[in-house]
């Protein structure tokens, strides 16, 4: 009983103060998202969205007793089980699952239905956090990079065969929590080259202009640093090499689904075809754009509520924030975002234990990904990729796993003091 | 060397932050056309279109009113009709027609409204009507068409159609919007401004399938249209259409004005139309036709055809003549023929026995008098100046100009100046003698009927006119017309000098008018013949009464009708019985006038 009287008083109340705000604020633009003024019903209304998401809140709430009231070396015990277990399941899902618009992603019985894609992230969260626990685990050798990458690429290749990009990519998330844990620097510096001449090759029509900015570079590079032949040589061999990249990328785009191809055209022309493709970022722009400063007022959005912006209450719920709260409204969640995840860094930091801690970045890099791709699609920033806002999107699975998500993490952070000991 | 990587990652968070919050503030704050372009998503604006005025004649009588076209609209995913037998007998329409229609609406939409039975009678509407709460989905619709129950005065009225592309450039108040009706010609084109009244606008919610949300901001910005102006005509309907009846089957013109205010009591245009041809939906049809018909149904003749004055011309030189003192009642000349043809009548005459006998050389004489007044001793130079001089004075008879009724299309006639015989023959190379075909109104002289008329409300008036107008009322506030109509306006000549006109014109009817003389009202008139090098002459009759106390002055042209004491000076007398008596006793005269062809 000591112990317990121990770990409930190292709860962080932070995470979870921001943790309800969020759900409430989350649960309120859903409302306004479905809220139709000649047929008004209460928030509380079983058949209209609101009603069904506080249905699911209080499941969340009592997943997260039931997380606090659980042992806590159930889940360091259980990892492993609970990986293999939802990658059988993600495998299962084709089978055994519902389709809708061309994907199965849910399973359940009834009416009951959960996305094992949403729950596979904290399994393998779970799994990771395991498996780096291992005191020989070094991330600077190969051999374990890709024992990581292993754990990684398999819930990545079964939600790709679904198929589910989105979600997919998420999984990359993880090389936020890698990073932290050593992972050589120079991957990401060659993977945000890599990304932003991407970027420039298809934003800028001509790739002439792009293959003498890169030859530039590189000569910078030759002749500003030490001449020896091999260092020439290898900063030569990438120059072609992402020369070459530039030329392939158009080709490869070209060959990508059409849907795919449009959704990367757009992010760089949204008005490339307003009615269509661009239908969504440029409705979803309008809505956001329209709330000004201050917002039109809850419940007075038109462009949320007229359905002008579709998936309104899912993946684009921040629409009817940024149109009825403005741009306070939108400052107020960006910062509740934020400091979630500063304070959640500040957790991780804090374990004794590299299971908890490699856990808890997990944690930091899912939530942030989800936070950044999903704001940054609304405005513009990045191609409408279909995943969910944490804690705000209409849906139980996203919902629940997030919950789940966070509140192991909690759990384990109450426990940090018993884990070393534990350890020891 | 991991210890950096803690801190790295809180900076790219934070970093992230600050990139979508400045990214938000630009498209939120700093740039307000994603509002402007949310509100063209949302907000459709609902032009509200006023009725148009309608139009009373002078006793209160209805002449254009706007007729309720009633439209049962379906929105197909609401409608549901279980027996649709029941439904087909109560709105009449077949079984077939129904799913025809119905079938088409759904195709065009299911959730916005499209026309089921078009242009249901009001009578049908008010069958209807009990039943439209059973069927969910179906609703009427009005709109306005222009009507004329009496299918009088077309030309008077006008019509109104679609504005043109040249219209809407020219409309510098941006009222106009295309598809708009404006009124075309006649009144309906002239007080546009009056009758269009203020259009309303209404802001509605639609949602992205077009769907009315209700009304934006509560109605806040909304106005409503207010209706147009109603106008009183001048015109008396009755009047109006017994001279229309008395016109049928011949091609001319009467107007009948009120001397007293230059009120236009009638404006007959024969041939004529009926004015409904040319309202709602019918105007593209029918206007080709009417527009093509060889007797030019659409040409307002009151106004707009042009004579030569011929002899009633007679009566202005005389009161010309006696202002200037060129005449007096006693001055006399001889029916000298070898002037210019005349008739067999007592000869020298005086100016009365001139004006009682129309006598051409009497105004020979007596116009070279007025023109060659000797104050040059060239006598080209002499007759320029007396040209001139003697031009002035015909223009204040209100000829050679439009008079500005209130109707676009007015012909000016025309006096011919000394500038127009120098451009024909070269100044100083003519003389009295190329132009004495002025003194009895022939030769390059042109006026309207409606001048015409207008020189009957001047001799009855003893001096003086007011601009003839068909409007004497807007809203019911005779204040409101233009002050041009209430101007009283002198000819410059006195009004002791009418005596003798008058008197002379009341004999007159017994010489060369007979059949229009009445037993118990003093007819005061004048015939002439217009002369028609194309054809039989145009048979002219002006005339005013009472001639004590006048309240009628008219003009009539018939053409193609000969010699005018036949079929104008009986339709101008029957016109004066039925305005001043309101019955017309002489039904012999009327039968004359509606058998005899004189086309």
């Amino acid at each position: 009983m000591r112990q317990d009287d121990l770990y409930i008083n190292k709860i962080d109340w932070i995470s979870i103060l921001i943790y309800a705000a969020l759900v409430i604020i989350g649960w309120f633009n859903i409302y306004a998202a479905v809220f139709d003024e000649q047929n008004a019903k209460s928030i509380f209304d079983l058949s209209i969205n609101s009603g069904q998401q506080l249905l699911r809140i209080c499941a969340g709430v009592i997943f997260i007793l039931l997380i606090m009231v659980a042992d806590y070396r159930l889940y360091d015990n259980l990892s492993m089980i609970l990986y293999v277990f939802f990658m059988i399941l993600l495998i299962a899902t084709p089978f055994i699952g519902k389709e809708v618009n061309g994907q199965i992603l849910t399973v359940g019985i009834g009416s009951v239905r959960i996305q094992p894609s949403e729950f596979a992230k904290f399994a393998t969260a779970l799994a990771l956090a395991k498996f780096m626990e291992r005191p020989s685990f070094d991330l600077s050798q190969m051999k374990y990079q890709l024992q990581a990458l292993t754990i990684i690429m398999i819930p990545v290749i079964l939600i790709m065969l679904q198929p589910d990009t989105g979600t997919a990519m998420v999984y990359f998330a993880f090389f936020i929590m890698l990073y932290r844990e050593g992972m050589p620097q120079r991957y990401y510096v060659l993977a945000l080259t890599f990304i932003a001449i991407s970027l420039l090759a298809l934003g800028i029509e001509n790739n002439l202009y792009l293959v003498f900015g890169i030859s530039a570079i590189v000569l910078l590079l030759i002749f500003l640093g030490k001449k020896k032949i091999s260092r020439i040589i290898s900063f030569a061999v990438i120059g072609v090499l992402l020369i070459g990249y530039v030329y392939s990328l158009d080709y490869a785009v070209s060959k990508l689904p059409q849907h795919q191809q449009n959704r990367i055209m757009v992010l760089f022309n949204p008005d490339l075809d307003p009615l269509g493709v661009g239908w969504n970022v440029t409705q979803s722009k309008i809505a956001i754009g329209s709330g000004g400063f201050v917002g039109k007022g809850y419940l007075e959005g038109t462009q949320t509520k007229f359905d002008f912006v579709p998936e309104q209450h899912t993946d684009f719920i921040f629409c009817t924030l940024g149109e009825e709260f403005g741009w306070l409204g939108s400052l107020v969640v960006i910062t509740l975002f934020c400091t979630l995840l500063i304070r959640l860094v500040f957790l991780a930091e804090r374990q004794k234990t590299r299971f908890s801690r490699v856990y808890g970045y997990c944690v930091i890099s899912i939530l942030f990904f989800h936070f950044m791709v999903n704001i940054a699609m609304t405005i513009g920033l990045f191609p409408v990729i279909g995943i969910p806002l944490p804690f705000f999107s209409y849906g139980g699975s996203s919902l629940w796993a997030f919950t789940i998500l966070l509140f192991i993490f909690i759990k384990l952070d109450s426990h940090r003091i018993q884990m070393l000991g534990r350890m020891n | 060397m991991n210890e950096q990587r803690p801190i790295t990652i809180i900076v790219v968070i934070i970093l992230i932050g600050i990139v979508l919050l400045t990214k938000l503030f630009m498209i939120q704050v700093a740039d307000d056309s994603f509002l402007k372009r949310a509100e063209r998503n949302a907000v459709q604006r609902l032009v509200d279109h006023p009725y148009r005025g309608l139009v009373y004649d002078r006793t209160g009588k209805i002449m254009v009113y706007n007729n309720p076209i009633f439209d049962l609209m379906v929105i197909p995913k609401e409608f549901n009709v279980k027996d649709t037998t029941r439904f087909c007998e109560i709105f009449n329409i077949e079984k077939e027609e129904l799913i025809e229609k119905y079938t088409a609406a759904r195709k065009y939409s299911s959730v916005k409204p499209s026309i089921l039975i078009p242009q249901v009678s009001t009578t049908e509407f008010a069958k209807i009507q009990d039943y439209l709460i059973d069927y969910p989905g179906l609703f009427v619709t009005t709109r306005a068409v222009r009507s004329y129950p009496q299918a009088s005065a077309a030309n008077t009225l006008g019509y109104i159609g679609e504005i043109s592309g040249r219209q809407l450039e020219r409309d510098t108040t941006n009222y106009y919007r295309q598809g708009d009706f404006v009124g075309l010609s006649g009144l309906e084109g002239f007080y546009e401004k009056e009758l269009r009244g203020v259009k309303g606008v209404k802001y509605k919610m639609v949602n992205v399938r077009g769907i009315d949300k209700g009304s934006f901001k509560d109605g806040d910005y909304d106005t409503a249209s207010v209706a147009g102006r109603n106008l009183t005509s001048t015109i008396d309907l009755e009047l109006q259409q017994y001279g229309e009846k008395l016109m049928a089957g011949k091609v001319g013109s009467v107007v009948a004005i009120e001397p007293k205010t230059g009120e236009i009591l009638a404006m007959i245009s024969a041939p004529t139309y009926d004015p409904n041809l040319l309202a709602g939906s019918k105007f593209g049809s029918n206007f080709g036709v009417l527009n093509k018909d060889e007797t030019k149904p659409l040409f307002n003749r009151p106004i707009m055809a042009m004579y030569p004055p011929g002899s009633i011309f007679k009566i202005v030189q005389s009161l010309i003549g006696l202002q200037m003192g060129v005449l007096t009642p006693n001055t006399t000349y001889a029916c000298n023929r070898s002037l210019v043809a005349c008739h067999n009548h007592p000869s020298p005459v005086n100016l009365f026995g001139a004006i009682r006998n129309s006598c051409n050389p009497y105004y020979h004489q007596a116009y070279r008098a007025m023109i060659n007044r000797e104050v040059s001793s060239n006598t080209f130079k002499d007759t320029e100046i007396g040209l001139d001089l003697w031009r002035d004075k015909v223009l204040q008879f209100g000829l050679g100009g439009s008079l500005g009724i209130d109707m676009s299309g007015e012909s000016k006639g025309s006096i011919p100046s000394s500038s127009y015989y120098d451009r024909i023959y070269g100044s100083g190379r003519w003389k009295y003698s190329t132009i004495y075909s002025l003194s009895i109104g022939q030769g390059e002289m042109m006026v309207t009927p409606l001048q015409m008329a207008n020189l009957a409300a001047i001799f009855a008036n003893k001096g003086y006119y007011y601009t003839p107008h068909l409007i004497k009322a807007i809203d019911g506030d005779n204040t409101k017309i233009n002050k041009d109509y209430r101007t009283r306006r002198e000819v410059g000549v006195d009004a002791h000098h009418f005596d003798l006109i008058q008197d002379a014109m009341a004999e007159a009817i017994y010489g060369t008018a007979a059949r229009a003389a009445m037993p118990d009202i003093t007819l005061a008139g004048k015939t002439g013949t217009a002369q028609n090098p194309q054809g039989e002459d145009h048979s002219v009759f002006i005339a005013f009464a009472p001639k004590e106390d006048p309240k009628i002055a008219i003009a009539v042209y018939v053409e193609n009708a000969g010699w005018g004491g036949r079929a104008a000076a009986s339709t101008a007398s029957l016109m004066i019985e039925k305005y001043i008596k309101r019955e017309v006793a002489r039904l012999d005269l009327e039968d004359y006038v509606l058998i005899g062809k004189f086309m």
